[in-house]
């Protein structure tokens, strides 16, 4: 506990490109380019499949293999591809998220009260306008949700990653681990774990803020999957 | 390719499954003996479920390769800080999975139990638990799943299982060790995945019936 | 007999569902609360058997007071039956009617032998027993959860809209079938209704009520019909008061006669080769089709079919169908009951 304090207080670990918070930004940075990227390819088609109910089971099953991949495995196995650029491992995240977002924003609209979806094309909406301004902010929750869980399992694979040569805040667990410097590892993990919760907090504000309030009727699934769909940790 | 590699290693690869499935099990069945008394106090309790989420919730965001570090601060090394903190991941999807499965037993069901005379502990047996199962049975597949692949990463910390097979086969560049790590982690993550599936359909006949 | 005595719910809130309700339903009898939602109907039933505990007063079982038995025993003893039926999905048909019977004891030959007993007295196929709920239509849900609400032979039988989930045509059949099997089984029964077409169909004394458990009138269907205590009580039971007294009286209390070779005004009727009418006939006109009344028909019925015919006169058939004569409009005119006497002279 000791060394770890002394290696979170000393001061060369705040400054340099090998510092602690040159590594927070570089895990922010790879982080985030995983989630939006994934983002803009998940969530067209999850809003797609939701919307018109096709391929629904080729995503499920889908996930369901690359849920039982293992996160360290991909990443390695991405890295020998391309062992010289990030760009691999990058891909390697923005594959982890785009399951957890597909699915998510897929349930959320699929799960929409079809009497809704009616009652806005009843009204004059074209299909492209009920789905914009009805049925996303409806899903809004469930597309958060699975934002959210895309996130932190980003956060988590970038900082594994750090075993083949990414930066970031998992250098400090990998590279503490291989000088055998508790302080260093114990101070790697306490950051990290710091970043995932605040960024968890921040959705849970986002969620709150802007997620509709439960006014619809959810259909009622006594079999299947409680609630979200893709919690699945890296 | 070395192929001849897998020949000889046979030994440790399965040394390495085995180890992995210990791990991955031991982890996923404390999490359900935990998970179920939770999980029925916050049914009963509403009051109670909203702080234990949090809390739950909190302790899952934790990176797996940072919390495994954490805990290892506690109770040091081995498989001993892998295993807790599979179980705190397992308990997180159990508990919420158990939860909402029970809530979503219809009213009506529950009404005409207590009618007919039900006492309460005897209606969660024989009534909700068993309309809940479903639901409880989603959250152990993926507790299950999610388990095998982060065993893997507990190797980076020098835990047993397979990951080891992927990391000693990264570091000596010897691409047979590791896809052989790879793809028996996932055909043992298929298979568990199936076992359950299976074992799940075989305990709820009424939910495949057709009409 | 089960006898409330000045029972009263008031919730924290302040609200009064039910107010110093005091009522006695007699035993053997169907006891219908008549009223609109939230007019505490439901509440007094779920006052019987103890889902809502009343704030004052007392219900008695024949003569026992209800809050002195322990609870689960007193429920097993009384059948209960839901709009929705709350039949347990994970269970089979079989395993649902034997729910009660298993809790008492009973060993599970004797459950399985009166599930089929049952299943068969609801009107079902014995080969519905292995089904699950979701198998089944809506309707023949509810019989099994009439099935399983008599499954123990309680004495008693607390019914809340049991029909209002099912589509109106199966509605019908249900009310009759019910009514059969009341005679039968004799069981006092607490029926909660809004329909006043039920209410009067299946009431042997029907209690309307209005807010806060006040009811506005206790007595048989013709008593409510024919001299309504007061504007509410007509109001609720609507237009056509006089039509709906007309469905009390039986059709084989009005005498037919057989007609003769000349028919009725031209008119004759054809039957088929087993002696049941077909249409109403006469040389050079259309034919007019034949509303036929079965001896379990009511004045009602008589009147529907004399209005059809160009006769103007009402076809009585026998219980296989087969013609017996008809009833011309005077003697139907002759059999109306006598006109309600208004409020003011009450």
């Amino acid at each position: 506990m000791g060394e770890t304090f002394d290696w979170l207080t000393s001061s060369e670990q705040w400054s340099g490109p090998a510092g602690i918070p040159a590594r927070l930004v570089e895990h922010i940075w790879y982080s985030a380019l995983g989630v939006v990227i994934a983002a803009l390819i998940a969530f067209p088609a999850g809003l797609l499949i939701g919307h018109t109910g096709r391929g629904s089971l080729a995503a499920n099953s889908a996930s369901n293999f690359w849920r039982a991949l293992p996160t360290l495995g991909l990443v390695i196995l991405v890295f020998r591809i391309e062992p010289l650029s990030i760009w691999p491992v990058i891909v390697a995240l923005v594959v982890i998220a785009i399951p957890p977002i597909l699915l998510n924003t897929e349930v959320g609209i699929r799960g929409i009260d079809p009497g809704i979806r009616d009652a806005a094309r009843g009204m004059g909406m074209t299909g492209w306008q009920a789905l914009w301004r009805v049925e996303v902010p409806l899903a809004m929750p469930l597309i958060l949700a699975g934002l959210r869980s895309a996130t932190g399992q980003v956060i988590a694979t970038a900082t594994i990653a750090a075993f083949v040569g990414l930066g970031g805040l998992g250098r400090f667990i990998i590279d503490g681990y291989s000088v055998r410097d508790i302080g260093e590892i114990s101070g790697g993990a306490v950051v990290v774990a710091l970043l995932a919760l605040t960024v968890e907090g921040v959705f849970a504000l986002l969620q709150r803020s802007l997620g509709p309030k439960e006014g619809r009727r959810r259909p009622r699934r006594v079999s299947g999957p409680a609630v979200q769909p893709e919690e699945v940790h890296a | 390719m070395n192929w001849g590699w897998l020949d000889r290693n046979l030994d440790t690869v399965l040394e390495d499954l085995s180890e992995h499935i210990q791990i991955a099990l031991v982890s996923l069945l404390l999490g359900c003996l935990i998970a179920f008394p939770i999980g029925l106090i916050a049914y009963r309790w509403r009051a109670a479920y909203g702080p234990l989420l949090a809390i739950t919730q909190v302790l899952y965001t934790v990176p797996s390769l940072a919390l495994f570090v954490l805990l290892i601060n506690a109770v040091g090394i081995g498989q001993t800080p892998v295993i807790i903190g599979l179980t705190i991941y397992s308990l997180v999807i159990l508990v919420r999975n158990l939860v909402e499965g029970l809530r979503a037993v219809p009213p009506d069901v529950i009404d005409a139990a207590t009618a007919m005379g039900f006492r309460q502990t005897r209606r969660l047996f024989a009534v909700e638990l068993p309309i809940a199962l479903p639901a409880v049975v989603a959250g152990l597949r993926l507790a299950c799943v999610s388990n095998i692949s982060l065993v893997s990463v507990g190797a980076l910390i020098g835990t047993g299982g397979l990951g080891q097979l992927f990391i000693h086969g990264f570091q000596i560049d010897n691409p047979i060790e590791i896809w052989t790590g790879i793809v028996v982690t996932i055909a043992l993550a298929l298979a568990l995945d199936l076992l359950i599936v299976g074992g799940g359909r075989l305990l709820t006949p009424w939910t495949r019936a057709v009409r | 007999m089960i006898t409330l005595h000045d029972v009263t719910k008031r919730y924290p809130d302040g609200t009064v569902a039910v107010g110093n309700l005091s009522l006695e339903m007699p035993s053997g009898e169907i006891t219908v609360l008549l009223g609109s939602s939230g007019c505490g109907k439901t509440t007094t039933l779920r006052m019987i058997n103890r889902l809502i505990e009343p704030t004052s007063g007392r219900i008695d079982l024949d003569g026992k007071d209800v809050g002195a038995v322990p609870v689960h025993e007193l429920r097993r003893g009384i059948g209960y039956v839901i709009q929705q039926s709350g039949l347990f999905p994970h269970r089979t048909v079989a395993e649902n009617i034997g729910v009660v019977p298993k809790l008492l004891g009973w060993d599970r030959k004797r459950q399985r032998a009166r599930a089929l007993e049952l299943i068969e007295l609801v009107g079902l196929d014995q080969n519905m027993a292995d089904r699950f709920p979701s198998q089944l239509s809506g309707g023949q849900q509810q019989r099994v959860g009439v099935a399983r609400a008599l499954a123990a032979d309680p004495p008693v039988l607390l019914m809340d809209e049991p029909f209002g989930a099912v589509d109106p045509v199966r509605r019908g059949a249900l009310q009759h079938e019910f009514k059969r099997l009341q005679r039968d089984l004799g069981k006092t029964v607490v029926f909660v209704t809004h329909d006043v077409d039920e209410a009067v169909l299946l009431g042997d004394r029907i209690a309307i009520m209005e807010q806060g458990g006040v009811v506005a009138q206790f007595g048989p269907p013709e008593a409510l019909l024919a001299q309504p205590a007061s504007d509410f009580v007509a109001e609720f039971i609507g237009g056509t008061r006089g039509i709906k007294l007309l469905s009390l009286r039986p059709a084989h209390a009005v005498p037919y006669v057989e007609l003769g070779a000349g028919g009725m005004q031209g008119w004759t009727v054809r039957t088929d080769d087993g002696g049941r009418p077909a249409a109403w006939v006469r040389p050079g006109a259309p034919d007019v089709p034949v509303e036929a009344v079965r001896p379990d028909g009511t004045l009602r019925d008589l009147l529907d079919s004399a209005i059809a015919s160009p006769a103007r006169a009402a076809v009585r058939v026998d219980e296989q169908g087969v013609l017996l004569g008809a009833v011309p409009f005077d003697t139907l005119e002759d059999h109306l009951p006598q006109p309600a006497r208004t409020t003011a002279e009450a």
